[in-house]
């Protein structure tokens, strides 16, 4: 039982966490044609606006989120607009750069804002984890980050499956001309990523900080991890990191199980290494992901 | 002006030229990388790190917190950060450099996280968060102001001979044969070059010298740990000096590097005027103007201060 409550589920949520902020990445790297650097600081970005919004209103963060979400979408859009549209036309390499500039940006941004302390979503009380089946430990945040992060992913799955501009962006990340030729306004679908982008990375950050608390490193620190995720499933494949989102998020968590005898089976210090080395085995295995990806 | 205050400007002056000379070191590093082969490497912090410990461990006097010390010569500390960076930037390169630019960029990132979970857990070793200490620095049994003067120079004399290195590898074949591989590398396949493997060099080389740069680092502080450089600041300043003197261009490169050391740690002195409370958001507040001036190069003067001239060839077609 211990490996379900202290892996399995940890895993779980983790894993749920990730997909979100995965999907962002993989529709930003398919559709923009550049690994966007500064994803993780969206989530941070979005993770300390719901606190605040959370002090000003004392609500819950499941109730604040939409305002967050809309927020860090305004960001993201000034942000491409401000940074990223002058580089359309030019060679990928040089946007990482910036976005590279941005992410350091916008971290030292939230840290002139909010401060570099540690925040908690929880204002000191602790919430009693329910008791099933006598052994099965389930924290109510838990089981509201996975039903939220369920949720989010029907969404993500309705809108791009049935929404016009949906469509649009699963064209355009198959193949830039051809969506351009068939008259995609392209600009616009580069907005709509970004809208969809920030917001869910708004839900993760925001659900990472539920699940544990708030600091200004956190956006860097999900960074690998969510590429990670990304790779694994095909860029530009949003079901694709989806998978991916748990299939780290789980590996991350059941490493540091004691598998062979009695010790974790990898040192829990080293759980970041874990997702490298996924992605490092699937872009030499297979550098198109599950899903059948680009590959750049 | 009396004489102690024109001594304190003057030991002020020696350290501006020590550290600036230290990133200048970095920077050619990347250069080679980036500038030349278009290699993106944003794990440089790591590769610092990488030297710094390994030239304290071999220097230092015998300890019981952490591996060796050695107690061996300075000379022989920074050769051995500058084998090992070597050998872990071949191996590296062995896995990674087949990759596309934004996933070695990616790649280098984890790497450089990966060290930095190396250097802060491995205790036995490394100490973990409380470092080593007592690095000895060379021509310590000259007196003050003499020592430091005496590493400055050895410090720029490192960046001289490079420079000159680097600026004749440029020139040379293997530096064409970087560039195109950065600007084509079907055609540089095509020419019958194996790009696989001078990519390689090219990421060995650039990481040696960050090795290098860490090494001279660790002698010039006395004392390294996992706090004592902010790792994403330390890449970000190279990478933003890089681009500000001229991706491509060697002596845009050590330009960058103490002209931007210059702006960085003037603005130091001025914000460590504020009073405690707004000093401390003034450090951030630097790392935005900074990131701010990247854009603003990237954006309006994409070749830097000095930019990129590529050797002119004899034959005209």
């Amino acid at each position: 039982m211990d490996f379900i409550n202290f892996y399995l589920i940890p895993g779980l949520v983790l894993g749920s966490i990730y997909a979100l902020g995965a999907i962002g990445v993989s529709l930003v790297f398919g559709i923009l044609r550049f690994a966007n650097f500064a994803h993780g600081e969206l989530m941070l970005i979005g993770a300390y606006t719901a606190y605040s919004l959370m002090q000003f209103t004392g609500l819950h963060p499941l109730i604040v989120l939409p305002i967050a979400m809309l927020f860090t979408s305004l960001v993201a859009l000034g942000i491409d607009h401000t940074f990223y549209k002058p580089f359309r036309a030019s060679k990928s390499t040089i946007v990482i750069v910036a976005s590279f500039g941005i992410a350091l940006m916008a971290r030292s941004a939230v840290q002139i804002i909010w401060g570099v302390d540690t925040f908690s979503y929880s204002s000191g009380q602790i919430q009693m984890p329910m008791i099933l089946f006598e052994t099965l430990r389930l924290s109510p945040k838990h089981v509201w980050i996975v039903f939220s992060s369920i949720v989010l992913m029907i969404v993500v799955h309705v809108i791009l499956t049935h929404t016009r501009t949906g469509k649009a962006m699963r064209a355009m990340s198959d193949s830039a001309e051809l969506a351009q030729l068939t008259g995609i306004k392209t600009e616009s679908v580069v907005k709509a990523t970004w809208v969809l982008g920030a917001s869910l990375a708004t839900a993760a950050g925001v659900f990472l900080g539920w699940d544990s608390h708030l600091h200004s490193m956190m956006g860097f620190y999900m960074l690998l991890p969510m590429f990670a995720a990304a790779i694994l499933g095909g860029i530009g494949q949003p079901y694709g990191a989806m998978v991916g989102g748990l299939v780290v998020g789980l590996a991350e968590e059941l490493s540091a199980y004691p598998w062979l005898g009695d010790s974790p089976l990898l040192s829990p210090a080293y759980k970041a290494g874990v997702a490298f080395a996924l992605m490092i085995i699937m872009l030499i295995w297979r550098p198109s992901g599950l899903f059948r990806g680009r590959v750049f | 002006m009396d004489s102690a205050q024109a001594y304190g400007y003057m030991l002020y002056f020696v350290s501006l030229m020590t550290m600036g000379g230290i990133y200048a070191i970095m920077c050619l590093g990347l250069n080679i990388q980036w500038g030349f082969t278009g290699l993106f490497n944003a794990g440089i912090a790591g590769f610092f790190a990488i030297g710094a410990y390994v030239s304290a461990i071999l220097t230092t006097a015998e300890s019981a917190s952490h591996l060796g010390g050695y107690d061996l010569p300075i000379a022989l500390g920074l050769v051995g950060a500058m084998v090992v960076t070597a050998v872990i930037a071949w191996l590296v390169g062995l896995l990674c450099i087949r990759l596309r630019s934004d996933y070695l960029a990616i790649a280098t990132i984890g790497i450089g996280e990966i060290f930095r979970l190396i250097l802060k857990n491995e205790i036995w070793a490394t100490n973990g968060a409380r470092g080593i200490a007592k690095i000895p620095l060379p021509f310590e049994t000259l007196s003050e102001p003499w020592n430091k003067i005496g590493f400055m120079l050895l410090v720029l004399a490192v960046v001289a001979v490079f420079y000159f290195v680097i600026e004749r590898a440029r020139l040379a074949p293997w530096g064409r044969l970087m560039t195109g591989i950065r600007e084509n590398e079907q055609s540089a396949r095509a020419a019958g070059k194996n790009v696989e493997r001078f990519r390689i060099e090219a990421f060995v080389c650039g990481s040696v010298l960050m090795g290098l740069a860490g090494g001279l680092m660790a002698h010039y502080i006395k004392f390294i740990g996992p706090g004592a450089t902010e790792p994403l600041t330390t890449t970000f300043l190279v990478w933003v000096m890089l681009i500000a003197g001229g991706s491509g261009n060697n002596r845009g490169a050590v330009l960058g590097a103490f002209l931007l050391w210059g702006i960085w740690s003037f603005s130091e002195v001025l914000t460590g005027r504020l009073p405690a409370e707004l000093a401390v958001k003034a450090a951030y507040f630097r790392i935005f103007l900074i990131g701010l001036l990247l854009q603003v190069v990237l954006q309006r003067y994409a070749g830097g201060i000095l930019p990129e001239r590529r050797p002119t060839t004899n034959k005209v077609a």
